[in-house]
């Protein structure tokens, strides 16, 4: 039944792109594991990382486009909610090392025994279990959503202010990881990781598991996301977007319907930055910059905020563009995303999905011009 | 009779030369090779008596002499009794004779004895040294050997400074003398009641110094009279302190919040006045610090006189490139924005990023160095606090352009067609004025201003493409906290903020005094979130 509720949630455009996600997702795999190198249909295990990697940042756009494009909360902090699952996620592989660390100390993570810890942090405890890891994820992020949420929500902090607050505080924990008495390993972050619930993560076959489940996540995402959006609360979620005023005067809580979606979008991101982790194998504190947080914005806004696949669409396109313009024309990439992000607000509000939209009305609007 | 009067007061100075240069006379007639002969033998003990000797024989030849013996590069030859400095010189050590220091050749340490001193004699030897340099010629040394003395309160040195003192003409290194003997007279036993004096004088004194000077007293005190001047000394000392501790504080938090002030105020009208947010704002400041780069290479080059001048040179050029494309920016994008501030937002941000690269193509990455000009150098001392020029013109610099801002929204046409369209822009439109001018010129000007600031932040701040980044959330945080379209609020904002950085500092850490005024703030504005001063009103968005 519920099944059938997250169906019905969805349109038709979505239901076609979930699929094709899922496709992506188990199709790569597939291909990496299953054909020789050097088969023409042979996908390289860097190519399905890069792509794995692509959907993690997907997964956040979508979180992003959740609250921005739905709910009209533009947060400028949400590489903080992606940080901290990838630092729950880090702090999970860092105890799976145990004594194969330089230091070989079978308790504490190597950054601790340089830095002279004698005992493990108690904020460490736990982290040995996967399960306990991974409702961190979701957890930790979820808190900090809620807490500066229900702050900044009830005193109706709105608008640019909450940008800027969520900007100061990606910025106070950026600052805060930075420090190596934090027992988060310091500027150097949480790196060299062995494996994950057993298996090497450097291994093909791990690195096929979690690309797919990147898909997965990005698919189970985009679904919620269509549920949540296309239910009566979603209708009432875009009414505050357009008119917060009106719907508080209607007698809506509009407190609570921001928190809810706000904390849903962190969750989503948490769970974004755990899965990227083990795919690129560190987590360090830059990743709280606030130029991270923003970059995230652009994508949806390159691939059209308010719709449930622009996200997706615009996380990949910028992504893809950086990867090859910060390899061939380092130079430029700058200039590019820079240049990206004015054109995309003076010319493509709608974004690149809304592209279509946008030249069909003109040509509509010539038409109808046309005979008078 | 009147001619009496001076002579009077010439004729102590007089004897005391005349005494001192005496004992100086008759102690070289003691004569210099039987001193350091005496350096030579005998028990540790013995070479003490001899070390307070040749110290106080007031020798030219003495001080280096002291100086080898306490570095151990004092040595006796074997084949001839003859005392030489050797100073190592690659393998072999370049030998001087002690006595007539004339140059004696090269040798291995083989064919010598080294004279060997232990921690006790180093320190003895230290103090003779000191005194020894009491009597130099040059004002300077005398000062610094008379502080020396001052934190080393050996008694043994009393003899010295008595003669020093009294030699001495100069009144502030008398007094710098006179409170070293104080000092000296403690750790001597003397009577209580010259200890009492000793103490009030380095109670007077209270620094860091006069607090050890006075601790050590009391707990080494057992005349409890004297004890108890001491702790009281102490504590007076302590308070005086943590008084200039705090004053220190404040001036440095004024210092801090006058640079968060001129990197806000342009933001303060961008963001303030107009509500346009703009994240290139840090990069106008960049814009600025550059233009100042670029004037002082230019004068440099061509016109290395003006160099005092370059800052003044740059002031005006920097207001008029950021200023200039700050306009280009309000009419080529912000323009078309309004009324969108989240678009305006990730626009500007964009802009910051292509302004930052384009710099940094045309400049390179690395630090541009931006040099003080005389007048901002140096630095003099109030009390205990340290006040160099460069932060004070910087201080004076963002209070003048603080006034001159609010005297032009206040007494110009223009200020006047500012406020007019940011109150109610549809009545100024009416009224006949052409408003998309006026948003040009107010950007423009807000940004001007911003690049003002990057004139003053290139004297403390290194000069690179990621200069504004570091101002850019700082600013906001100034003007939301101080209440958008308040000026008043964003000097108070800033200087608030500074001195609550400063005082957080020592307990926290500079980072984590940061983090704590940003999570300070975020709470703040939950509290009121129009900012400090906001501005009244019934407008609901």
């Amino acid at each position: 039944m519920i099944t059938r509720f997250l169906w019905q949630g969805m349109d038709r455009n979505l239901r076609i792109f979930v699929l094709l996600v899922l496709a992506i997702g188990v199709a790569l795999p597939l291909l990496n594991q299953l054909t020789p190198p050097g088969s023409a249909f042979h996908v390289p295990a860097w190519l399905m990382q890069l792509i794995g990697k692509y959907l993690c940042y997907a997964l956040l756009a979508v979180a992003v486009d959740l609250v921005w494009g739905f709910c009209g909360i533009l947060s400028l902090g949400h590489g903080a909610f992606f940080a901290l699952g990838g630092y729950c996620m880090g702090m999970y592989l860092m105890r799976q090392i145990g004594s194969r660390g330089v230091y070989g100390n079978p308790l504490l993570p190597d950054f601790m025994v340089f830095l002279n810890y004698k005992e493990l942090p108690w904020f460490w405890y736990g982290f040995n279990h996967f399960w306990f890891a991974m409702i961190m994820v979701v957890v930790i992020p979820s808190l900090l959503a809620l807490a500066l949420g229900w702050f900044a929500f009830r005193s109706r902090v709105t608008g640019v202010y909450l940008s800027i607050i969520t900007q100061a505080m990606t910025f106070a924990l950026m600052l805060a990881f930075f420090r190596n008495d934090m027992g988060l390993g310091g500027n150097n972050g949480m790196t060299d990781f062995k494996e994950i619930l057993g298996f090497s993560v450097q291994a093909d076959g791990t690195r096929a598991v979690l690309y797919f489940a990147s898909a997965v996540a990005l698919a189970l995402g985009l679904i919620v996301s269509a549920a949540v959006v296309g239910s009566r609360f979603g209708k009432a979620l875009t009414a505050v977007r357009d008119a917060e005023s009106r719907m508080r005067f209607l007698g809506y809580r509009v407190e609570g319907y921001k928190l809810f979606v706000f904390v849903l979008s962190a969750a989503m991101a948490g769970i974004a930055g755990a899965l990227y982790v083990p795919q690129v194998g560190i987590i360090n504190p830059s990743e709280f910059s606030p130029a991270n947080s923003i970059e995230a914005v652009l994508w949806v806004a390159v691939g059209g905020r308010g719709t449930l696949i622009g996200p997706v669409i615009g996380a990949f396109i910028v992504n893809f563009g950086k990867t090859w313009l910060t390899g061939a024309l380092p130079e430029v990439w700058l200039f590019a995303l820079g240049a990206l992000f004015i054109v995309v607000t003076l010319l493509l509000p709608k974004g690149v999905v809304g592209l279509w939209g946008q030249i069909k009305a003109r040509s509509q609007a010539k038409k109808a011009r046309a005979p008078a | 009779m009147l001619f009496l009067r001076p002579l009077a007061r010439l004729l102590p100075a007089l004897a005391s030369m005349l005494v001192s240069g005496l004992i100086a006379a008759t102690a070289f007639a003691a004569d210099l090779p039987a001193l350091v002969g005496s350096l030579t033998t005998g028990s540790f003990g013995d070479r003490e008596t001899a070390i307070g000797a040749l110290a106080a024989s007031g020798e030219q030849r003495a001080a280096p002499i002291l100086e080898a013996l306490g570095a151990g590069q004092l040595y006796v030859r074997k084949s001839d009794n003859l005392v030489l400095i050797g100073k190592p010189d690659g393998n072999q050590l370049a030998l001087t004779e002690a006595i007539s220091g004339k140059a004696a050749g090269s040798g291995s340490e083989a064919g010598l004895d080294r004279i060997r001193v232990n921690n006790r004699l180093r320190g003895i030897i230290e103090a003779a040294i000191g005194s020894l340099t009491l009597m130099s010629p040059d004002a300077r040394v005398r000062r610094g050997a008379a502080e020396a003395l001052f934190k080393r309160r050996d008694a043994s040195s009393l003899a010295a400074l008595d003669l020093a003192l009294a030699a001495e003409k100069d009144p502030r290194i008398k007094q710098s003398m006179s409170e070293a003997r104080a000092a000296s007279v403690l750790a001597s036993d003397a009577s209580s009641a010259q200890k009492l004096e000793a103490i009030a004088l380095v109670r007077e004194r209270a620094d860091r110094d006069s607090l050890g000077v006075l601790q050590a007293t009391a707990v080494a005190a057992t005349d409890p009279e004297v004890k108890a001047a001491a702790t009281a000394g102490a504590d007076a000392v302590r308070q005086t302190l943590a008084a200039w501790e705090v004053a220190q504080n404040v001036w440095y938090g004024i210092s801090l919040g006058s640079v968060l002030l001129l990197a806000a105020i342009g933001l303060a009208i961008t963001f303030g006045t107009m509500g346009v947010i703009n994240m290139a704002h840090g990069e106008m400041v960049m814009l600025g610090a550059y233009t100042t780069f670029v004037v002082q290479e230019v004068i440099r080059t061509s016109a290395p006189h003006l160099f005092d001048a370059s800052l003044l040179i740059a002031l005006p050029l920097a207001f008029a490139v950021a200023g200039g494309i700050g306009i280009l920016i309000e009419r080529g994008i912000i323009r078309f924005l309004y009324g969108r501030p989240l678009d305006t937002l990730l626009a500007t941000w964009g802009l910051s990023l292509v302004l930052q690269q384009a710099v940094r193509s045309i400049f390179g990455s690395s630090n541009r160095e931006v040099g003080a000009p005389s007048w901002m150098s140096g630095a003099f001392q109030v009390g205990q606090i340290n006040v160099t020029y460069g932060r004070l013109w910087i201080v004076v610099f963002s209070l003048m352009v603080f006034v001159a801002l609010i005297a032009l929204l206040r007494k110009t046409p223009l200020g006047l067609y500012m406020r007019a369209v940011t109150q109610n822009r549809p009545m100024a439109s009416a009224m006949g004025i052409r408003t998309p001018r006026v948003d040009a010129l107010t950007f423009g000007l807000g940004s001007g201003i911003a690049g003002l600031a990057g004139v003053a932040l290139s004297q403390i701040d290194n000069v690179s493409p990621n200069l504004g980044q570091g101002y850019i959330i700082d600013s906001f945080m100034v003007v939301v906290f101080g209440g958008v379209g308040n000026l008043f609020g964003t000097l108070i904002g800033a200087l608030t903020l500074g001195v609550v950085n400063k005082f957080l500092e020592p307990y926290a850490g500079a980072v984590l005094g940061k983090i704590l005024v940003l999570v300070f703030i975020i709470l703040f504005i939950q509290r009121r979130p129009r900012g400090l001063f906001a501005l009244k009103g019934r407008s609901v968005e």
